[in-house]
């Protein structure tokens, strides 16, 4: 498959792609503001709005006790309540909302309400929560060999502990939706949404209505990042909910900062480690224990805690190991999806470990890490079980190696440390290897429908969201290729409960694994029935009928597609179709912690060359030069985005991104002001990245592709390493934390 | 008088009554234009998605500059051109050079960043400088994109390149502008804009308790953020006289409506330093608003002009009515956001003494991240050494306290002393007992002291022949 642009783009440099805010507004449009709690935990005393409601420009409020459905959007676990009832849980808590003729005026009213508070003490971090044992779902424990026995008799131990800090999403496009009531009590809400069905069906039980009733449509985000797969559940709802109280249409859209304070994050962890190993680094037994701060409620985060346990082995064979894992529960925003969905987090626990045992014995961290790869015939089990069957990590981390001159810039870095009192240089080649699929195996199906019409073009749709990736090309690609067409007979339209019901969220990386392959079985189901149609005019079998270039051809025979579709018309023959796809092979007992939840793995590595100034902490990336495998790409450029997007947004979240909260559970980094995502001048000249040519999808994807989604963010792990490498002294192991802010960083100067 | 600011939109003229002051040129487009290319991202200027270019005559041609619209309030488009991501293609829909460009790269993904990288984009391709990578996340610094990683986007830059600008509205544009005062009255509110320094004397001793508005980069967030509302303005953007930069004498001379880009280059010829520190503060858009002067008035403890200016022992020129008096910098600040000014006064120059022989100077802008960040730590030293001997010696710190503060118990531990590694450990000792500073969410009060000693430390290896570099690559 090759190279097109975004089906947007001419759209996003003219200004002319719509978001849900640039929607031509319906009359009589309200605009909704939530009143956030001003408090970490407190019991609710008192909520009186009636100066609220007597204010100028005000249509309606809304409290927990005016919802006629049910209170909560918590997608997998209840616990997430529209508004609170008797207490808030966390600073930001949605606590009443008010419909108003303008935004100003809403705001204005919301700040009347007299609300008396009873302040009970929080509980804010990891720390506090393990040591008082809050959890919002019970502990887990992944077991392999016997790791105990395995410490006991390792040749070299270590103790350690990284803690590495969460990340807000930054989608450019804050939370939005606007719900436009219907006759007869249906909703359809446009919501800004990674996942318009939870969106629906939420809406639809709040509002005490069958699914049937709500319509949730999505053209395009504004940038995702697993930020809006849960989150904009309650935005859509409270717009709902206030449209189905006043009868007129309501948007909501979150200020910068509310959005922030709001809405869930990535989960920061603590991860503490006890590792043997032997004289070369051979890790022999392991214990992790990972504690995910989850925050209120718990959302998401029963999954990302498990991907964090499924990737504590990044692409490393751990013989004997125990993974403990906490969901801490704290007075906090829920903590929630964000592009890797934790599995980020316990890669950083091993990345961490090889880099100090790499550390202790005085060995390059590269060989230390090459030692330990998975193998391909033996070692090649991971801690639930699943055999690695795919695993190019060393045959790829080796290629990276090689073509950036990794033995020299080694040599070379210590030469200008050697010579550079006051800056320093530091190096890291780190791999990935990333899982495949949602591990709550249900979820990993879609749906989609294709119509033909009758002078040949295409409409084509499906239960995948575009939120930047691409999603929509790449499916369009895939019709297109399946009908011979032209791209642009192809045509993309929003993403609609209506016409693709039950779908998975646009998450885990799957987009095109899933929906590409829904979309191609519709358009096979067509095509097939058209082959039928031009095989009876043209007197050949249906099998010897080709769609290319825009004809249907066979027998020395040819027809333009449209005449085709206008005769199988005529003929009776449905050009409509669905599709669907449930991915084949995975399973896993979540009980007992094995089986294969995994349809295959993806696979990148990053090197990353910093410079130090010892002074200040302050540093800049050098260089940055990466292999990462597409499997065969879909599309190189749209795959080459999300490999450089993805590595830049996890370089932010290891280096500049800090979340900040202060002793009352206050979040003081809740704007562009103070919470810092990488910026133009962040990224090296030297920016060498390569889809890996080598790349093999060994099982039967959408034309042997691989997801994309989601791993490279993990590249960004190379500049973490990095900046330790650069402050580290060689047989000293010192606990280096993430995100390495300057002031990290100097911290490790000492 | 003028009533209602006169601008053109795109090649249109505007003039738009019933409209609140301190509305947002962004607010405006999206609904009294209904042009919703131009999106909010952050609502204070520092994620770019709400670029707009300002188009203002220059001689015989329109110089462009990128603003934020999601602060700029509307009646400081007065005599200028609004041109938004709706007007940069031709007529006929054919896209820009730099649409193209983007398109070509693959520079959008989420795409709603992207109307503000355009337009940055367009007032880069056609500007002065060459199009080079520095120039390109220069211009590109106050932009921010989650999606690409920027690669594409500045590639797109340099494919696109540098190109005249069609000059078709020049005439249209030097006709707005009568010399007219923008007096406006809106409900409560009040916006006037004095022509000369003379009228601004006028005006704000006749209102001493309006809200002086110069750049609007702070004061924009006043109304967006903190939803405070404004009833008088007296805006200073159209006080033709404090926009000068100039020299007498030993004195470099710059009005305190001066432009921080247009400031930017005098300052790096005299104070190489400072201009390196300036390019880092804020971001195209910001530096093509803010303005020193605002800086100073503002009287943040974190702006990163006023611990140079006190380093460099500059002296402000302050005015009431007809009456001036000077003021040293480091005098100006008496408190938490407190100034010296008086009911009625205000800056009207920046007076700075052109560096002498033998005087060395060097500032320090430390901050999380490299562009448009708020600085923890800003430190600005100036000084001169004879024989080997600090004869002279003035340190300004910012981030330290809860104003912009001279370090003079450092001074003294250094003055007169020999310039080496021995006095300059004694002044970071005393640097410990000069300031307190606070811990938030920028940094640590032990970072914040660490920094500060060790900025000192690095202002004497770089003035007395380190023999190693002692500075990160600006533009890796």
């Amino acid at each position: 498959m090759s190279t097109i642009p975004h089906d947007s783009a001419a759209r996003h440099v003219n200004g002319r792609a719509l978001y849900i805010d640039d929607m031509p507004e319906p009359p009589g449009l309200l605009h909704a503001f939530i009143h956030l709690s001003p408090h970490a935990h407190a019991r609710i005393i008192r909520l009186d709005l009636t100066a609220v409601l007597s204010s100028p420009g005000v249509a309606a409020a809304m409290r927990a006790a005016d919802i006629p459905g049910v209170n909560d959007v918590g997608p997998a676990f209840p616990g997430d309540p529209i508004f609170a009832t008797d207490r808030v849980e966390y600073a930001g808590q949605s606590v009443f909302a008010v419909a108003a003729t303008s935004i100003a005026l809403a705001r204005e009213a919301a700040a009347k309400a007299i609300i008396e508070y009873e302040i009970l003490p929080p509980i804010l971090t990891v720390d506090e929560a393990l040591a008082a044992g809050t959890m919002v779902l019970p502990t887990q424990t992944m077991l392999a060999g016997d790791p105990d026995a395995a410490l006991a008799a390792a040749p070299h131990r270590l103790q350690g502990r990284i803690d590495v800090g969460g990340q807000e999403h930054f989608y450019l496009e804050g939370q939005v939706a606007m719900a436009i009531p219907g006759e007869g009590g249906d909703m359809l809400v446009h919501s800004s949404t990674q996942h318009p069905t939870e969106v629906q069906h939420l809406v639809a039980r709040a509002l005490k209505l069958p699914d049937h009733a709500v319509i949730c449509e999505t053209r395009r985000m504004g940038g995702g990042f697993g930020g809006k797969e849960s989150q904009a559940s309650l935005p859509a709802a409270v717009a709902a909910l206030l449209a189905w109280k006043t009868s007129r249409p309501v948007k909501l859209r979150l200020d910068r900062d509310d959005d922030m304070v709001l809405t869930g994050k990535r989960h920061d962890f603590r991860i503490d480690y006890d590792v043997g190993f032997d004289a070369e680094g051979r890790i022999l037994g392991i214990d992790f224990m990972q504690a995910g701060r989850c925050g209120f409620s718990p959302d998401l985060s029963g999954a990302i805690c498990d991907r964090a346990m499924f990737h504590a082995d990044n692409c490393y064979f751990l013989p004997d190991v125990r993974i403990v894992s906490y969901r801490c529960k704290t007075n906090t925003v829920s903590n929630t999806a964000f592009r890797g969905f934790g599995g980020p987090q316990g890669m950083m626990g091993i990345e961490c470990v090889v880099e100090d045992i790499a550390r202790h014995l005085q060995l390059d961290p590269l060989a230390v890490r090459q030692r330990n790869f998975y193998g391909t015939d033996t070692r090649n089990t991971t801690p639930y079980a699943m055999t690695v069957e795919d695993n190019i990590a060393p045959e790829l981390t080796a290629a990276l190696a090689t073509r950036a001159d990794y033995a020299e810039r080694r040599a070379a870095v210590a030469a200008f440390n050697a010579a550079s009192p006051w800056l320093k240089r530091g190096l890291a080649l780190v791999p990935l290897k990333f899982g495949i699929s949602f591990t709550l195996t249900h979820m990993n199906q879609a749906g989609a429908l294709v119509h033909v019409y009758t002078d040949g073009s295409v409409m084509l749709n499906h239960g995948g969201t575009e939120m930047g990736q691409g999603l929509y090309t790449k499916v369009a690609q895939v019709v297109a290729r399946e009908f011979g067409i032209a791209q642009d007979r192809v045509k993309i339209t929003a993403t609609t409960t209506a016409k693709v019901p039950n779908s998975s969220p646009t998450a885990a990386s799957s987009g095109s694994d899933l929906n590409g392959k829904a979309a191609q079985a519709a358009a096979v189901t067509i095509r097939e029935r058209m082959a039928g149609v031009a095989a009876a005019a043209f007197g050949v079998s249906a099998e010897a009928i080709v769609f290319v270039d825009g004809q249907v051809s066979g027998g020395g025979q040819s027809l333009p597609f449209a005449e085709v579709a206008k005769m199988s018309h005529r003929a009776r023959v449905s050009l409509s179709s669905t599709g669907y796809y449930a991915t084949p092979k995975i399973h896993y007992d979540a009980a007992t912690k094995k089986g294969r939840p995994f349809y295959y793995f993806a696979y990148g590595a990053a090197l990353a060359e910093v410079e130090v100034d010892t002074l200040t902490g302050e540093y800049r990336l050098l260089r940055t030069d990466i292999l990462h495998d597409c499997g065969e790409s879909l599309n190189p450029a749209l795959d080459i985005g999300q490999i450089e997007g993805g590595f830049v947004q996890g370089m932010g979240w290891l280096t500049t991104e800090e979340l900040v909260w202060d002793a009352a559970g206050h979040l003081r980094t809740h704007a562009p002001s103070t919470y810092k995502i990488p910026a133009c001048s962040d990224i090296p000249a030297a920016f060498n990245v390569e889809i890996y040519a080598a790349g093999r999808a060994t099982e039967d994807t959408i034309y042997r592709s691989k997801a994309v989604g989601e791993p490279p963010l993990m590249l960004g792990m190379a500049v973490f390493f990095a900046l330790k490498d650069a402050v580290g002294t060689q047989g000293v192991v010192t606990r280096f934390d993430a995100p390495a802010t300057p002031e990290r960083v100097l911290d490790a100067i000492r | 008088m003028r009533d209602a600011p006169h601008f053109l939109l795109g090649q249109t003229l505007r003039q738009p009554r019933d409209v609140s002051p301190t509305m947002t040129v962004l607010d405006y487009l999206r609904t009294v234009e209904s042009l919703h290319g131009t999106k909010e991202g952050c609502a204070e200027g520092d994620c770019g998605a709400c670029s707009v270019v300002l188009g203002e005559v220059d001689g015989d041609r329109i110089r462009y500059r990128t603003v934020n619209a999601c602060i700029l309030f509307v009646p400081a488009l007065d005599g200028k051109q609004l041109l938004t991501v709706e007007h940069v293609s031709a007529p006929d829909g054919q896209p820009h050079p730099v649409q193209q460009a983007m398109v070509d790269c693959h520079g959008s993904q989420c795409g709603f960043c992207t109307p503000g990288f355009v337009m940055s984009l367009f007032a880069l391709h056609h500007g002065d400088a060459e199009v080079d990578r520095t120039a390109v996340t220069d211009a590109l610094a106050g932009n921010l994109c989650r999606c690409t990683g920027y690669r594409p986007i500045v590639d797109a830059a340099l494919a696109a390149g540098r190109a005249e600008a069609d000059q078709g509205s020049v005439a249209a544009l030097a006709g707005l502008d009568t010399g007219a005062t923008l007096s406006i009255h809106h409900g409560t509110q009040s916006y006037i804009a004095p022509r000369s320094v003379a009228e601004l004397a006028e005006v704000l001793e006749q209102n001493p308790d309006a809200t002086l508005l110069a750049g609007g980069t702070d004061v924009g967030i006043w109304v967006t953020k903190q939803h405070r509302a404004l009833s008088a303005i007296i805006a200073l953007d159209r006080v033709a006289e404090l926009q000068t930069i100039a020299t007498s004498g030993d004195t470099l001379q710059i009005g305190a409506g001066a432009l921080y880009e247009d400031v930017l280059p005098v300052l790096q010829r005299y104070f190489p330093d400072f201009g390196v520190l300036l390019h880092r503060l804020g971001s195209r858009q910001i530096r093509n608003r803010g303005t020193i002067g605002g800086n100073i008035g503002n009287a943040s403890p974190i702006g990163d002009t006023a611990p140079v200016l006190i380093a460099l022992g500059a002296t402000l020129l302050l005015r009431r009515g007809a009456v001036q008096r000077s003021i040293p910098v480091e005098d100006f600040f008496v408190g938490y956001r407190k100034t010296a000014l008086e009911p009625g006064e205000f800056i009207e120059r920046i007076d700075i003494p052109l560096p002498k022989s033998g005087q060395e100077f060097r500032c320090y802008k430390v901050a999380k991240r490299f562009d448009q960040d708020i600085s923890a730590v800003c430190g600005a030293f100036s000084l001169h050494i004879e024989n080997g001997i600090l004869t002279a010696i003035r340190i300004g710190f910012g981030g330290m306290a809860a104003t912009p503060s001279r370090a003079r118990a450092v001074e003294q531990a250094l003055l007169d002393q020999p310039w080496t590694e021995a006095t300059v450990r004694a002044g970071m000792a005393a640097m410990d007992n000069a300031f307190t500073p606070i811990s938030d969410q920028r940094a640590s009060a032990a970072y914040r002291s660490r920094v500060a000693r060790n900025l000192l430390f690095k202002a004497w290896l770089e003035t007395s022949g380190a023999p190693a570099r002692t500075r990160l690559a600006v533009a890796p």
